[in-house]
């Protein structure tokens, strides 16, 4: 799920940790993907991409007893920026999926780019499930 | 820099991550259109295929960014604050555009709304939200 996807390889996301409900991925900073030039900090286009991202995996793994294969859509994403990243820092993302519904999963996620505990962004969203048999809109 | 031409081409080559979208705009007297060409990079899910949901919020992130820039000029990038981003439709593999509508400029606080499209401007597949901290103003 880090690899396989072309946005996620073209960002250079790491795997860090995956658990039922749980996942975290890193990406790292990189020249091309700063979104001020001034200070050399990560665009925040790239932690939405990163947090979008991080809850999908923590969904999946939610499901990983699952055996109807399923893929997952965003349907909102509300994104908090606490501060900025430090300079030239990349930026982890925790996702905790802690809710899933037959067609909605919710997720709360976060991303700091040195400590947990002292976040740069947090995020709360909702997935549409979309099961094979019967696709969902959403 | 006084021409709003200018200024938004200046802005948008002085980002990295937007070239990293490979995202471009143009200005049609004060309208600002942002255009986010097709790329395989851009991809979140390889079945469909469909644009990956961090991609069409970060594209929107910046086409708000964009229009700031000619509406509350500033030598430095502003920052976001909070983004809460609808995804109405799946994002296809083809080009999407975006507009960003500037509901309010306080002293330090901006709200923007955002919209993207594909096919048809009516038929919208994602929408924006969010507050941005104006950096200071020129």
């Amino acid at each position: 799920m880090v690899q396989s996807v072309p946005q996620a390889a073209a960002l250079g996301f790491e795997l860090v940790t995956v658990e039922p409900g749980h996942g975290a991925i890193f990406a790292p900073w990189r020249e091309d993907l700063v979104g001020d030039p001034d200070t050399g900090v990560i665009a925040g286009g790239v932690v939405t991409a990163l947090l979008d991202h991080c809850c999908g995996l923590a969904i999946t793994s939610s499901m990983l007893g699952n055996v109807t294969a399923f893929s997952t859509a965003t349907l909102d994403l509300r994104i908090d920026y606490m501060r900025p990243a430090a300079p030239r820092a990349g930026v982890t993302a925790q996702a905790h999926c802690y809710k899933v519904t037959r067609t909605i999963a919710f997720v709360r996620a976060q991303a700091f780019d040195a400590d947990p505990a002292d976040p740069i962004a947090t995020a709360q969203a909702a997935f549409v499930l979309k099961r094979p048999e019967e696709p969902a809109k959403p | 820099m006084s021409d709003p031409a200018e200024r938004l081409q200046a802005f948008l080559a002085r980002v990295p991550y937007v070239r990293f979208l490979g995202m471009r705009a143009e200005l049609a007297g004060d309208e600002m259109t942002a255009i986010l060409p097709f790329a395989p990079h851009l991809i979140g899910n390889v079945m469909m295929p469909a644009l990956h949901g961090g991609v069409i919020g970060a594209f929107m992130e910046m086409a708000a960014l964009s229009q700031l820039s000619l509406t509350a000029q500033s030598a430095r990038v502003h920052k976001t604050i909070d983004v809460t981003i609808e995804y109405l439709r799946p994002g296809k593999a083809q080009t999407t555009y975006a507009r960003a509508d500037v509901r309010k400029i306080g002293r330090q606080i901006a709200n923007v709304h955002v919209e993207a499209w594909q096919e048809a401007r009516a038929k919208p597949i994602a929408a924006l939200r969010g507050h941005f901290l104006l950096a200071g103003l020129s």
